[in-house]
């Protein structure tokens, strides 16, 4: 079976305007590596796609083994003046998690 | 303040927090302070307008409810509370404050509230100052201009503890800042001790949302359990003069506190971690270590700051038109493609009706409201149609549940539960002040 991010790693979403901010925190080192090297901006920003159309910023916080990525420009404007039904951007998460894992082989 | 430490509470994370908790904190939890943060940045924009128009009295709707709920607690226990509840007022809440001591038969209540975030005046004289959302002068949106309101800092609230009293109201103060003014007081630290600062505000950052950091926003059954989170506990921090901070919560109160729920909380609203800007310091996360110490106990040490900024950021609220909304639901043998129909005949309708809209939103909730597009997500048994509309035009949001309801009878098969809204849209964009066009006052309110 396909491994996701939510299978290594916690996320949550917030909002600042016409950005969103998601934070991925890896439960364990090996899943902090795993991040680093799979969760590149622009990986991040196909998943988002669909909901902001970027750029995405990525900032690394070894100390919480978490990567906090801004995703500029979310489709609709900023929280105050959107039609969409998710004004906060607070269910974004989701889409961080659902990101599919590409080598699932065991490293050497 | 005993052994050595202050604990301040968190009593609200939002102005539609719950209040039991903040009551079990003042009862219970053996704090010093309680701060109640109930200011979002449309919220006083609000509050503004409710007392422009006369439809509300411009602080916090439910300061009653929060106030009784910790009052008699607080002023037996000797427990200072700090609030930005007042909103648009802050002079009127501490009446109300007053007056809601007076009928709890609670002796010597006093407030001391703060003054001066409300700054219409500097930026109606001040137009070409710049937009940081938009990029465009503040003259663009001046004329529609309801509200403007800078975020104050920690010394400002720190001030109007000095005086005191009880109780500090205050309207517009940066999230983190209601937190940080209470410890500058208790511990008469410098305000550029920014060693200090840094611890401080990375712990008022991690109690501004209450339960955010305690176990709500957080659960994902079977992966990320939390116990008992309809009694859900907000939670406290225990800060040393040396700045030493531990974030914690009541044992038997619902949720929970360790290194994952205060990672995720560290992290909210944040954009560089390593230049978070508050009123008070730039705060700097990147070397910050949380550590468990016990159950429900996480330590936090390593926040570093770099000097405050010159400027107060100034949250400016303007209309910005209306947003009318329609929903009808579909449920059964093809759900999905009927409340497509149904989306497809209220837009048809809109444009024979000759209304336009800025932004035409139409959502089936339960397949594409939350994350776009559709492609090949299964469909659901039942199916909500949204249509959303921004426009100039009342009419034109008004029309836009209207239409949703007239699918009753001239749309597709089987349509149920209407619901439509219309409401005015208050937009918010931010501009930069210097912090010396932003002088505050404190006036202290005696109950009678």
């Amino acid at each position: 079976m396909t491994m996701t991010v939510r299978d290594i790693a916690h996320a949550r979403a917030g909002d600042k305007g016409e950005r969103v901010n998601v934070s991925v925190i890896a439960y364990d080192s090996a899943g902090y590596e795993r991040l680093l090297r799979e969760l590149s901006e622009t990986r991040v920003l196909a998943a988002y796609a669909p909901v902001a159309h970027g750029p995405v910023r990525r900032y690394a916080v070894p100390n919480l083994l978490a990567l906090n990525f801004v995703i500029e420009n979310v489709r609709g404007g900023s929280v105050t003046a959107t039609t969409a039904l998710d004004i906060h951007g607070k269910s974004l998460s989701a889409l961080m998690l659902a990101i599919s894992l590409l080598g699932n082989e065991p490293e050497a | 303040m005993k052994a050595g430490r202050l604990r301040i509470g968190s009593g609200a994370g939002f102005a539609g927090d719950r209040w039991e908790p903040a009551a079990e904190l003042a009862e219970h939890a053996d704090i010093d302070v309680i701060a109640f943060e109930c200011l979002a940045e449309r919220t006083i924009a609000r509050e503004t307008l409710a007392l422009v128009r006369g439809t509300g009295p411009g602080y916090s709707p439910k300061l009653e409810e929060r106030l009784r709920a910790v009052l008699p607690a607080c002023a037996t226990k000797g427990i200072r509370i700090v609030t930005n509840m007042g909103a648009a007022a802050p002079l009127p809440a501490a009446h109300a404050a007053c007056a809601i001591a007076a009928e709890l038969d609670v002796r010597d209540f006093n407030c001391a509230v703060l003054i001066g975030d409300d700054v219409r005046d500097q930026l109606s004289a001040r137009p070409e100052l710049v937009l940081l959302e938009s990029g465009e002068p503040l003259e663009s949106i001046l004329p529609q201009m309801a509200s403007a309101n800078a975020y104050l800092g920690a010394d400002a609230v720190a001030e109007a503890m000095a005086s005191g009293a009880l109780a500090v109201i205050t309207g517009r103060i940066a999230d983190p800042s209601l937190f940080v003014g209470p410890m500058l007081h208790a511990f008469g630290w410098s305000y550029d001790d920014y060693a200090k600062l840094a611890q401080a505000t990375a712990a008022g950052h991690l109690l501004e949302c209450a339960g955010q950091v305690t176990g709500g926003y957080f659960a994902d059954p079977g992966v990320k359990d939390v116990a008992d989170l309809a009694r859900l506990g907000f939670p406290f921090a225990d800060i040393t003069p040396a700045g030493e901070v531990t974030i914690g919560k009541l044992a038997d109160a619902g949720g929970r506190v360790d290194i994952a729920t205060c990672s995720e909380q560290l992290l909210y609203e944040i954009d560089d971690p390593g230049a978070y800007i508050t009123p008070d310091c730039v705060l700097d996360m990147s070397d910050i270590s949380l550590r468990q110490i016990a159950p429900d106990r996480v330590q936090v040490s390593g926040a570093r700051a770099a000097p405050r900024t010159s400027s107060y950021k100034v949250s400016v609220g303007y209309f910005d038109g209306y947003l009318g909304e329609g929903q009808l639901s579909y449920g059964g043998p093809n759900a999905v493609a009927r409340a497509r129909l149904a989306g497809e005949i209220v837009k048809e309708r809109l444009a024979l009706r000759g209304f336009a809209f800025d932004d035409l939103r139409i959502d089936l909730i339960g397949l594409d409201s939350l994350h776009g597009p559709a492609d090949g997500r299964p469909e659901p048994y039942e199916m909500r149609l949204r249509v959303a509309g921004k426009t100039e035009s009342r009419a034109a949001a008004e029309a836009v549940g209207w239409e949703v309801a007239a699918l009753y009878t001239n749309g597709p098969s089987g349509g149920a539960g209407d619901f439509s809204s219309v409401r005015e849209i208050l937009a918010v964009q931010s501009v930069l002040l210097a912090r010396d066009l932003v002088p505050t006052s404190v006036e202290v309110v005696e109950a009678s």
